[in-house]
This record gives structure tokens, sequence and C-alpha cells, in this order.
């Protein structure tokens, strides 16, 4: 599946994902054709099985799917929708190719008390990825009769726009007194759900990632291909061959990291190797996106070239889902946790 | 570049059994006292018995054939191996390069008569070899080399000199590029052959060049009319450079190139352990995630050798990352714990990172500078 999956994903993000379809969603426009023929093509409800309305495929082919986006500066909630649906799946309701957006970031935490129509909940998330064009918030709250996950649409919730560096959206979404009818509501267990969404949140982030530097590679190599200055073309010159050396190191290892990590995924080394992948991939973003800029000179500082789509959102989502920093702190537990000398073995598990 | 493979860290079980048995040999011989882990001892841990043991364990020259005293292992299969050797500070410098190098490239280029000749002795962990490139004006500019083989009835006569020899003084053989036609500037890279020369001929002086710690590392081997019989020519007349670069793939992408400074590492951890300091195991996992990934794209590429391709870019690149990895944990771990490094310190720590210092900047000088490799990189990326 991952070969042909690849290919038609890569052209319908060069067909459809273009550099205006990528600016105009900056500026807030939704980026409908996008989302449909991905939807149309299955590529939303991947690793879902199909008796639950899915397209089937695995997790690696769906991070696949999620790393050209990446690559593509995709402006859509893929990574979220992906989330959503596994989530969903594992609580037997079928997958929907509509936008999801998942409120765990909470600001006020989510309650929700019985009322006659069915659940009343209250609450506030910030930074919701793509919160005001969702079609359908899971929302991660506390009952009386302990956690749970409701299933609601955006009606009667007040969004406060909010962006990343990248213009991304990160909405502030405050529920008020909403309805979610008995069915649509689940009980959970919230330190599961917790760890799965943080692991696979920052997963799907490393892939993006792995991608989008990737595409600063390229950018970079074809511009000091066709730019000249002293009457040759710059990768001529050593210093910016050094450049080109130092992006496609980080690149390789970005990519490595970020595949590696997905190899893991069905294993007992997959939280370490998760946490050794986002931590590699936000120090590969923060030395490419400055030497990337360097390489490029004052036209890739400008709005008019492509290359601030992938270094805007690079830069940005080493933030989400945990920074260097706090996967170090993960990591350093699991390396407490070591015997003396077991440094090697848990490498190589 | 577009080269380097999708990585897999999967090794087959019966690997996995290998490297439980390398593990388990090296936790007796530790405990036996047979070796005191260090920093960088593919270069420094020079133990004749070792390699013997290893030699005796099947563990050299591992992927070679039976006949010739091989063992028919998979590359990955070595590579399990020597990583756990690496890993564990083990004295593994004899036998390095022979196995290395030597053996693949008298596999590749070799006569029947040479391979009969040198690989079941190499296997055994006996017949060490050096690298004879460097010369006092030829560093990174290899074809600028001077040593000359003339031609004699049965043989060459050698004259000239080689530097920065690691291992002359132990070595048997030396692997040595010399000019076999006269140097033409516009063809810088053609009439150069790869012989087989024996340490011990007459008119071979091996004088050694210290290292700033003192120790006997490199030499200086000078050739005076040394002869080399016919049959100790490898490959081609005149195809040396093609030969000489085929084997520096194997020289840059192995573990060695991000392992030398280890066991430094290993002991940051365990006192950091002990410590409990958070924020400085946070350090350390950044230099542990580092490793991890350098180390998945270096099997990647021992997965591409195993299919016989020659993955020369990917291979500069994880040299040039690795070895800058293997300075940074020195520097990382002198920062994060106070300590009197000291090369005779009988504190543990203070004596690794001693060494992990003083050892690395030859890290990013051998088997080719960070720029030279910086250079290959560029110019794979930038393609034709
Ligand atoms: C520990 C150790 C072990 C070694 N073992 C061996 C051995 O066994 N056998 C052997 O043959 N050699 C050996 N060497 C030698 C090693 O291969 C050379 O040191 C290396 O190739 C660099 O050559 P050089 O020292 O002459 O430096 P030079 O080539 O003189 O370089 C000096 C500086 O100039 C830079 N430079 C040179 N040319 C360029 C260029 N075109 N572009 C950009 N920068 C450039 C270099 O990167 C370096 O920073 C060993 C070296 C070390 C440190």
């Amino acid at each position: 599946m991952a070969k042909i999956l690849i290919q038609s994903t890569t052209k319908i993000m060069r067909d459809v994902c273009t550099k205006e379809l990528v600016n105009d969603a900056e500026n807030g426009v939704w980026a409908k054709e996008l989302w449909e023929v991905l939807a149309e093509s299955g590529m939303l409800t991947v690793a879902v099985p199909e008796e639950m309305g899915g397209t089937g495929g695995s997790w690696a082919d769906a991070y696949q799917i999620l790393r050209l986006a990446g690559k593509f500066s995709a402006p859509i909630p893929l990574a979220e929708t992906f989330m959503g649906n596994w989530l969903l799946a594992d609580l037997g309701v079928d997958a929907t190719n509509e936008p999801l957006a998942i409120l765990v970031n909470h600001l006020e935490p989510f309650q929700f008390r019985k009322g006659q129509e069915g659940w009343i909940v209250c609450g506030a998330a910030t930074s919701v990825p793509w919160g005001r064009n969702a079609a359908k918030l899971l929302v991660l709250g506390e009952s009386e009769s302990g956690s749970v996950l409701g299933v609601m649409s955006p009606e009667a919730v007040r969004i406060t726009s909010g962006r990343n560096l990248a213009g991304e959206p990160r909405d502030t979404v405050e529920v008020q007194d909403a309805i979610i009818p008995e069915s649509f509501v689940f009980k959970v267990d919230p330190g599961k759900v917790h760890e799965r969404l943080l692991f696979t949140g920052a997963l799907c982030r490393t892939v993006m990632m792995a991608g989008a530097l990737e595409r600063i590679l390229e950018l970079s190599v074809s511009y000091s291909k066709e730019r000249t200055q002293f009457g040759q073309p710059i990768h001529r010159f050593q210093a910016v061959q050094h450049h080109l050396a130092t992006l496609a190191g980080e690149a390789a290892a970005a990519d490595t990291a970020a595949q590696s990590a997905v190899d893991a995924i069905e294993k007992e080394t997959a939280k370490a190797s998760i946490s050794m992948a986002k931590i590699r991939l936000n120090e590969a973003a923060g030395i490419m996106a400055p030497v990337a800029h360097q390489v490029h000179g004052a036209i890739g500082f400008t709005h008019e070239h492509i290359l601030h789509q992938s270094t805007r959102r690079v830069l940005s989502w080493r933030e989400e889902w945990g920074t260097e920093t706090e996967w170090g702190e993960k990591l350093a537990e699991q390396l407490f946790d070591l015997g003396d000398n077991e440094l090697w073995s848990f490498l190589t598990w | 570049m577009r080269s380097l493979p999708s990585p897999s860290g999967h090794f087959s079980e019966k690997t996995e059994l290998t490297r439980a048995e390398v593990r388990e040999f090296l936790r007796l011989e530790t405990q036996r006292g047979s070796f005191v882990p260090k920093c960088d001892t593919w270069l420094s841990g020079f133990s004749p018995e070792f390699s013997q043991k290893l030699g005796a364990r099947g563990w050299i020259g591992m992927t070679w054939p039976k006949r010739y005293g091989g063992h028919e292992r998979s590359a990955l299969e070595r590579y399990a191996v020597i990583e756990e050797l690496l890993a564990a500070g083990a004295p593994v410098a004899g036998h390095w390069i022979a196995d290395r190098q030597t053996g693949p490239l008298l596999l590749r280029y070799g006569t029947e008569e040479q391979r009969e000749h040198f690989l079941p002795r190499i296997a055994k962990g006996q017949c060490y070899f050096a690298i004879g490139l460097s010369e006092p004006n030829a560093g990174s500019d290899l074809a600028a080399i001077h040593t000359r083989a003339t031609k004699v009835d049965g043989g060459w006569i050698v004259n000239g000199s080689k530097t920065w020899t690691s291992g002359a003084h132990h070595a048997h053989y030396m692997i040595t590029l010399c000019r076999t036609s006269p140097f033409n500037p516009e063809k810088r890279h053609e009439g150069m052959s790869q012989l087989l020369v024996n340490l011990s001929a007459p008119g071979v002086t091996i004088r050694p060049i210290l290292l700033t710690t003192g120790e006997h590392h490199f030499n200086e081997v000078f050739f005076e009319d040394v002869f080399v019989p016919e049959n100790r020519l490898v490959g081609q007349e005149g195809n040396g450079w093609r030969q000489g670069m085929t084997e520096l793939a194997y020289e840059r992408s192995g573990p060695e190139r991000f392992l030398s400074t280890f066991p430094l590492l290993e002991e940051l951890a365990n006192r950091i352990r002990q410590s409990k300091d958070k924020q400085q195991m946070v350090q350390v996992s950044k230099l542990v995630s580092r490793l991890w990934t350098l180390r998945h794209m270096s099997i990647g590429i021992a997965h591409m050798l195993e299919k016989g391709e020659t993955p020369d870019v990917a291979a500069a690149l994880v040299k040039e990352m690795g070895t800058k990895f293997e300075q940074q944990v020195a520097e990382i771990a002198r920062l994060l714990i106070p300590s009197s490094p000291s090369l005779d310190s009988s504190n543990r720590l203070d004596q690794l990172l001693a060494q992990a210092i003083l050892h690395a900047p030859g890290f990013t000088l051998r088997g080719g500078t960070t720029e030279i490799l910086r250079g290959i990189v560029a110019k794979g990326v930038v393609g034709k």
C-alpha cells in the first residue's frame, strides 16, 4: 500500500497544495479543495479498518501521508483528524472525513454534568489546531461518574482566533453549557488517553517536520544552483557548500530519526523512540532554519519566496507536543530507571 | 544524499544471539580484568592477546568466505559485533584496519594467492595492517603523493615516505598507495597503485611521532629501495586511486565514527543517576537522542554495503556528524560534572574524560577532515 499512497499523495499535494493555497490559508481561507480531494481518495481515514468506515492500511502508511503534508505545508488539520479518528476507532465509533479538533490543552477543565437532553458541558482549551475549521470537537473531561470523552458539534462554542508562527490556526475554544446527546459521550481512562495523545501528537509533528526539513534542503540546493554571484553559482563557494552539507546532514538525521520512531510504533521501544525522535527533530529544525535562510539571502526573508512556509512551520512545530526540554525530561526519567552501564542495552533494544 | 536509505534498526534474531554472546564474553573479560574499558580503543587499545581471542571466537573476518578463514556471516552481524566491542571500550586496535579495510580490499581486488596468504591470518587476529596514504605534502590532497614504485625484475622498488601511519610499529604490512607512473598534473588521479609492503623488509624505517599526550600511536615510515615482489600488487597497476576510494566507504561509515567516546557517556549517565540531577540527565538525553539517530543512519549504510552498493556520500555524512558528536560528548560531560580530567586519575570519570578530551582533535581529522567530507556531501547533494 505504502508506495501507491506516497505516489498519489505526492501528486495531490503538487497539484492542489500550491504556494498560493498555503498563503491564502494563512489569510483565513479554508483549503476546501485540498481537504475534499484527500477525503475522496480516502486519505483522511487511513489506519482505521474498513469495517469502521476507514480506508484500512497501517499507522506507518498514515505517517507517510503526514510526512508529505508536512513537506508541502498542507494547511489542514490532517494530524488532528488522524488522531481523532484513531481515538474514535478505539471507542467503536466510525471514522469521519470531516476535520476534527481535540480539546485537551485545558484552560478550564471540561466539566460534564447530566441534563435532560443529554450531557451539559463547560470548559475551555487554548491553542487548539484548526479549532475554527473543525466540524467535530473531541472533548476530554470529567463527570460525576469519572472521565469521559464527548464528541460535539461546534455550534455552541465560542472561538477566539489565534495562530502559531506559521499562521496556522491555534484557537481558544470555550464551551458554555453545550449539550451532547448521551450516545456521543464515552467513558475513558484519562491517563491512557492523555498518554496516547501525547505520544501520537509528538510523532505526528515529528514526521511532518521531517517532510518540511526535506523541503527546506531541496529549496536550498536548487537555489544555490540558480543564484549566481561573482560570476558563478553560489554552490561553488566553499562556505556555501558547508551550509549545504549542514542542511543535508541534519535533513538526513531528521529523516532517519522520524522513520526509526515510526518503525518502532508497535514495539515496546515506542515511547523511548518517539522521545528521542522529537528531541532530534526539534534540534534539526533549530539548526536548519537559520542556515537555509542564510543560503537564500534576502529573497528567502520575503513573503514572496516559498521558504518561509516551511521554516516557520518547523520552528512552530518544535514547540507543539513538547520541546526538547520537555521530552528530554521524559527521556531522563527512563535513563534514571536504568541500572549502571545499561545505557548501551537501552540504545540497542 | 538521495541515496541515504531509510534505515531499519532491525537485526535478525540470529544477530541478536551473536550480540548477546559478545556481550557476555565482554562481561567476563572485564570481570577477569583482561582489559580496562577506555575511550577510543580502536586507535589506542592494542592487545594481540585480545585480538587473537576475538579471532578464535570467529569475530574477525566475519563476512569473508570460509575458505579464507572467514565465517560467512552477514555485514549486519559483523556490525553488531563491532559496535558491542566499541561500546565496551575493548582493545581492538591491533586487527581493526586489517579486518575493516584490508580484508574487503583483498576480497574485491586481490589475487587468489593474496587472499589465501593473508585472510586466514587476519581472521585469526594474528596479522595486522597499516594504512599508507598520507605523506608530508599530501594530506587532504592525496593525489599529491610522491612515494613511487619502479618496476624491476620480479617486482617493484619503492622509495619515499608516509606519515601519520597509525599503528605501523605494530603492523606487519602496510597497504601503500604509491605512484607507478610519473605524476601528470592534468590527470592527477591516474598512475597510482596499491602495494602490500612488508614492514619488516630491508629498507623500511619506522619512526614514532608521539601524540600530544606522549602516547605512541602514529609513525613516519621511510622506504629506501624497498623491494616488493610482483605478487604484492593489489588489483590493477594504475587503478590505486579508485581502489582506495572504495576502501574509504568501509572506513568512514562504521560505528567507530560515533562511539569513540561512548564509555565516557555511559559513565556520565551512571554518575548522574547517582546524583539524581534531573536537568543534567536532560542534557544526557539530548546526547542519547543524537547517538540513537546516528546509529540508525549508520545501520542504514551497513544495509547498503550488504547489498554491494558504495554509499560514499552517505558515509561521508555519517562520519562528519558522528565525529562531531564524539567531541560533543566530551564537552558536555565536562560542563555537567566538575572534574579534574587526568589520564592517570583513579577516578573513572576523570580518566575517561581525559582520554576523550585529548583524543578529540583527531576524531575530525582521521579518515578525511570535516572540511573535505563536507565538500563531498555538498557536491553529492548538488549533483551534476
Ligand atoms: C588520529 C589520526 C590517525 C591517522 N591515521 C592515519 C593512517 O593510519 N594512515 C594515513 O595515511 N593517514 C592517517 N592520518 C592522517 C589523516 O588522514 C590526515 O591528517 C588528514 O587526511 C588531513 O591531512 P593533513 O593532516 O595533512 O591536513 P591538511 O590536508 O594540511 O589540512 C589542514 C586543514 O586545511 C583544510 N583543508 C585542506 N584542503 C582543503 C580543501 N580542499 N577544502 C577545505 N579545507 C581544506 C583541512 O580540512 C584542515 O582543516 C591520521 C590522522 C589522525 C589525526
